[in-house]
This record gives structure tokens, sequence and C-alpha cells, in this order.
């Protein structure tokens, strides 16, 4: 053994114990933790435990969590190392790497952190869903991380894109190889502008395209038709057990990226995704209180425009919580960049450390709220026994859901 | 008190990145609780601008979709003369449109509508957090509060003056000042979005377009502000450590 591997292997000894204390004491995953202690006990670890191995990493700004969970499932390799709990910096990654198999690896990747993971793990592949509006507050401008990108992609072997989201196709088509796969992309409020040129981009019934230079929608590999995902020869029922259009083209481009790694039957591959019930907590159904909780995340105007579609045809409670730290971005005026008038008329209960923004918010689309201080229990509390569905940003989330979890 | 007032929202689908939208709801909002109905008119890239509404909004927007705005505002020859007959807001990248003139991410200066006497350029460092101001000569608003999210300053000349003196935060990046005021026009780097978190401003806006407006007060308004105030303003914290 070299030094250099023996030191890492060393390292990644002491992270393993690290996370499994931290889980004890803190519960969580301790992946985080356990990625401190690697890089700081083997600067360069994740360049070697990456050396040599099959890498996928999966960005975005919407459905990263989702992909990466379903790429995982679909793949059906107990040995693989990835980062189930969402945690996607630099910190998530060296964890998910510290704690996880020696097989193939499967990262979910913050979109800020993409140009870092792709120097650091060389992957085969590189899957990119959807760039919109998102924490701007630490990440300013949509354009400025679709150019990051773009500049990290160069070289990479395989891109395998969301067709239908111009600031994801632009930087794309600077790696090898791309694979297109039609994803969807409900949100379009950020590709108003051409991200090559800044010429208008128009979109129409069979797709997108600049009006001044030739960037335009490529013709995708992979497509939707109904709940099928077809390919030119091939069409694959999928049959998800998570929720939602979004969660359809997320399976598409799991697929897609699965396909690209050879060696797996892809039907064997689509039906293993039905197994996943839920992501990170998302879509988790809990009982709680007499109630019976789905829930749910949406950290950005993309995101709620997908999850009020996805709530439309109910009419059951809600609870809204709302923070704007860390994660969340420091700045909630995106809240006005969506419409909350498809929750009139349900029963809405606001809280969380912003919640006075949100009910201003809920005010001005005419939605009736009421705020209940404290905890789930607290909002659970003033409405009747039943199904509710509970939707936090991410720390508000991450709070939820552990509330909820304890019982 | 007029009865009916037209809203003109320009380019929202390129000025709108930082929840600017929202202006446009509080206007009509506010409007509304006092018996003015309200028409919004959302003019798209390939639109001309009304030539005759009660009050004229414009957005920020990330430097591409600034670019492109500026391109088609000013191949309308009249749109200037337009937004400087008429009470009008500009927020951020709408603030740049109107000045003399603007630089994108790599320096290059851009022309701007020349409507306001003010020249922005480029901050040191992006001015990203919240931010107070104290309203200069608008005794009718109480103190600013916003959120910023911007590289650009804003030098004001001759017969541009400040919306605001900075109490925390860095506005315009310069002498302290935050946002311009110039005849009909009021023009700010606050989101919030700013007529949200700002009534009185907003009030201020409705009333120079429609005539007087009876009081209307928001309580969930209001807590906001409070908190927001409350978070931001040193005068406050200050004054909550003495225990006063």
């Amino acid at each position: 053994m070299t030094d250099v591997s023996s030191r890492v292997g060393m390292a990644r000894y002491a992270a393993r114990a690290a996370a499994g204390v931290a889980r004890r004491l803190r519960g969580g995953s301790g992946t985080v933790i356990a990625g401190h202690v690697l890089e700081a006990l083997a600067p360069g670890a994740v360049e070697a435990l990456t050396t040599g191995r099959d890498v996928t990493l999966v960005t975005g700004t919407n459905g990263k969590t989702s992909i990466t969970a379903l790429t995982v499932a679909a793949l059906g390799d107990e040995h693989l190392a990835s980062n189930p709990d969402g945690a996607n910096t630099r910190a998530g990654i060296a964890g998910a790497l510290a704690t996880g198999g020696d097989g193939a690896v499967v990262l979910e990747t913050d979109e800020g952190w993409l140009p870092w993971a792709v120097a650091q793990t060389r992957p085969a592949r590189v899957v990119l869903s959807n760039l919109s509006r998102d924490q701007l507050s630490r990440h300013h401008e949509v354009r400025a991380l679709a150019v990051s990108w773009r500049a990290a992609l160069a070289g990479v072997p395989l891109v395998i894109a969301n067709a239908d989201d111009p600031a994801v196709v632009w930087p794309a088509l600077a790696a090898r190889r791309q694979v297109w796969v039609a994803a969807g992309a409900r949100w379009t409020a950020d590709a108003a502008t051409c991200p090559a040129c800044g010429r208008a981009c128009r979109r129409g019934p069979t797709g997108w395209g600049c009006t001044s230079c030739d960037l335009r929608r490529p013709r995708p590999h992979w497509w939707l038709e109904g709940n099928d995902l077809c390919g030119e020869d091939t069409r694959i029922p999928l049959r998800l057990d998570l929720p939602g259009r979004f969660n359809l083209g997320n399976a598409a481009l799991a697929l897609a990226a699965v396909d690209a790694t050879g060696g797996v039957q892809l039907h064997d591959a689509a039906r293993r995704l039905a197994d996943v019930h839920a992501v990170a907590g998302r879509y988790q159904r809990v009982r709680f209180r007499g109630h019976d909780l789905r829930m749910m995340l949406a950290k950005n105007p993309a995101g709620w425009l997908e999850l009020l579609d996805l709530m439309a045809p109910d009419r059951c409670p809600v609870v809204l919580v709302f923070n704007a730290d860390g994660v969340d971005g420091r700045d909630p005026s995106w809240l006005y960049d969506v419409s909350f008038a498809p929750l009139r008329g349900r029963t809405v209960v606001v809280q969380g450390r912003r919640a006075t923004d949100l009910m201003v918010r809920l005010e001005l689309d005419d939605v009736e709220a009421r705020l209940v201080r404290g905890s789930i229990a607290d909002a659970v509390w003033v409405l009747p026994a039943g199904r509710v569905d509970v939707v936090g940003n991410y720390t508000a989330f991450q709070t939820a859901l552990k509330e909820v979890r304890r019982g | 008190m007029a009865d009916e007032l037209t809203i003109v929202h320009v380019l929202p689908d390129l000025l709108g990145t930082y929840g600017d939208r929202g202006n446009v709801l509080a206007l009509t909002h506010r409007a509304e609780a006092r018996g003015v109905a309200c028409r919004v008119v959302e003019v798209g890239l390939d639109e001309r601008v009304p030539r005759t509404a009660d009050l004229y909004v414009l957005g920020g927007g990330e430097d591409s979709a600034q670019l492109l705005a500026a391109r088609t505002l000013l191949a309308d020859d009249l749109v200037a003369a337009v937004l400087g007959a008429h009470t009008t807001l500009a927020v951020c990248a709408g603030l740049q449109l109107l000045a003399h003139g603007f630089e994108d991410s790599t320096g290059t200066r851009h022309q701007g509508l020349g409507l306001l006497d003010v020249e922005c350029g480029r901050l040191e460092e992006r001015a990203v957090g919240e931010v107070v101001t104290e309203p200069v000569d608008l005794p009718e608003v109480p103190s600013l509060t916003g959120y910023e999210n911007h590289r650009g300053s804003a030098r004001l000349h001759g017969s541009a003056r400040p919306l605001g003196r900075v109490v925390a935060g860095v506005g315009n990046g310069h002498d302290d000042l935050e946002g311009v005021q110039q005849g009909h026009v009021i023009a700010t780097y606050l989101h919030g979005p700013v007529l949200v978190r700002n009534p009185a401003l907003a009030d201020l806006l409705l009333s120079r377009a429609a005539g007087p407006l009876p009081e209307y007060e928001d309580p969930e308004v209001e807590e906001l502000r409070k908190e927001r105030l409350d978070v931001a303003d040193p005068r406050r914290r200050r004054r909550h450590l003495l225990g006063y």
C-alpha cells in the first residue's frame, strides 16, 4: 500500500467512526462530519477515492436528490457510494465517499459545487436536470451558474441533459457527447434570454429556440409518452410510487444515465424504480397526532409551481412552513415569482421563522391563511383529523421531518 | 380619487427575477382596498409600451435580460418620454435602464434611456443583504426596508435626488445614498418587494397616479415591516439593547 492510499484508508476509517458517533449523538446520517474528518486527515481524498471508479454526478436546481435516488435504485448495486440524504456540497460528497461502498459512485452535487466535483472526481457522466432561480442571495444569477457549468463540463465524456431547458442545454454542449432527455420544464421564466448570446429565446409547440443564434432544443434521445419512457426502439413503462409529472421526468433522466453505464437491463432497472417511495423524506407519508401527513419540499418558485400542480386535485388542509436561513437563501422575495392562487379555498396554516413574509404573500393572492407559531404538532392541532399536506422550504422541511418522525 | 387605474408592468418576462412582480400586486391590492379598480397590462418583448397608462413599473433582472430589455426599450423612441411623463417605479435593473448608462459584468458601458440624471457603474463587491434607508423629502414615508442583491452603483447628478439615506446596507454605493427621485420617477435598488414592505411608498405612487386616497392599514404588512426593521435597523437594535 502506498503512503497516499494508506493515509486515505486511515482517514476513511476515522471518518466512518466519526459518522457513527454523530449518528448516535445527533441523529441524521453523519455524512457531513465524515466528510470534514476525511478531508482534514487526507486532503485530496475525494480524488483518490474516485480514481478508477465509474462516477455519475447529478446536478440541477430541482430534482437532483430524486434523480440520484432513482439512479441508485435503478442500478441495484449494493456496493455503490452515494449521498441519498442530499448532503451535496464538498463535505457531503467527501462523506459519501468515506462512508459508502467501493463500487460505482452516484453523487448528487450542489449546482455551485459542480466545477469542483467534476475536477475532483473526473466523472464518466454528468446528469443535468434544470437550472432556475434559487438561493439568489448565494448564487446571484442563473446565467453565471450556466457559464460555470459550461466551463466545468468541457472534456467530460458524457452529459445526460434535459432538452427542454435552454439553461441546461447550452452548458451540456461543452461536453464530448450528449444524451438528450425530454424531461419537461414547467418553469420557463429563467429562459427568456438565450444563454449563449443573450438574445430572445422563444418557446413554441415543438420546442424552444434562440431568435438570433443557432441554439435550439435538441432532438431528444429519450422522451415520455404518458407514463412510458420512449427511445428510438424502446418503450419502457414507468410505474413510480413518487407523485407528479416532474418525477416522471426525473425517472427518465435517471434511466438514461443508467442506460449509459452499460451492463444494466433497462426494463429491470425501470421496475426497481417502483421501490422508491420517498426521497430524503420527501413525499413520505407519516401518521402523526391523528393526522395522515404527506411531507413535501418546495424551495424555489419552480419547485412551488410543480407542487401546486401536484396538490391541485386535493382539497385537504395544507401546512406551509417557511424559513430564510442559510441554504434556504436569505431573501424570500421569490415568493412573488409564483402564484399561490391554487391554494384559494383550502384550509391553510402557516408557520416558520419567516411565516409573516408568507402570510403577506398569501394575502396578496387572496388565500386565507392562519398563522400558528410553534411546531407541526401545534399546526395540526388546529386541523380536523385526516389528511394534511405539509410543505416546507429546505430548513423548515428538515425540522418538520425530524419532528414528525419522532412522533 | 380615480375609479380605475391602469398599471403597466414593463417587460416582466425580462425584468422580474427578484420577485418584483410583487410591486404590481402591492399596488393593485392597496388600490382595490380603497375601491379603485385596477387593470394590469403586462408588456411582452414584441409589444409596444402603452402611452397613456396611470402607473408604470419596471423590475430587476439578470445582466443578459437587462441588456435585452435595454435594446428593446431603446428601439422605441417614445418610451423615455412616456415613462418620464407618468408615475413610474423602477427597481434595480429598472433603475439602471432609466439612467444615462450602466455597466455589464465585463465593465462594458451600455446606454440607458437617459430619463434619470444618473450614471450607473459597478460596485467593487456585490451588495447582498437587508437595507434600511431614511427617505429624503418624503415626510409621509417612514423608514424604508428592503433587500438588495446587485453589483451596480448609481451616481446622482444635477436634477436627480436620492430616494433615501442609507442606515444599513449599501444602496447606490456613493455618498450613503439609495435610489433616485426625479420628476415622476422613483427608482431604487430595493427588492423585498419594496412596495410590499413599504406600503407608504406604494400609497405615494398610487396617490400621485390616482389622487388622494383614504387611510388603509394592513396589520399583516405592518407586522412584516416591524420584523424586518427590528432585524436590520441598527437604531432599533440599540434601542432594544438599552431597553427603551
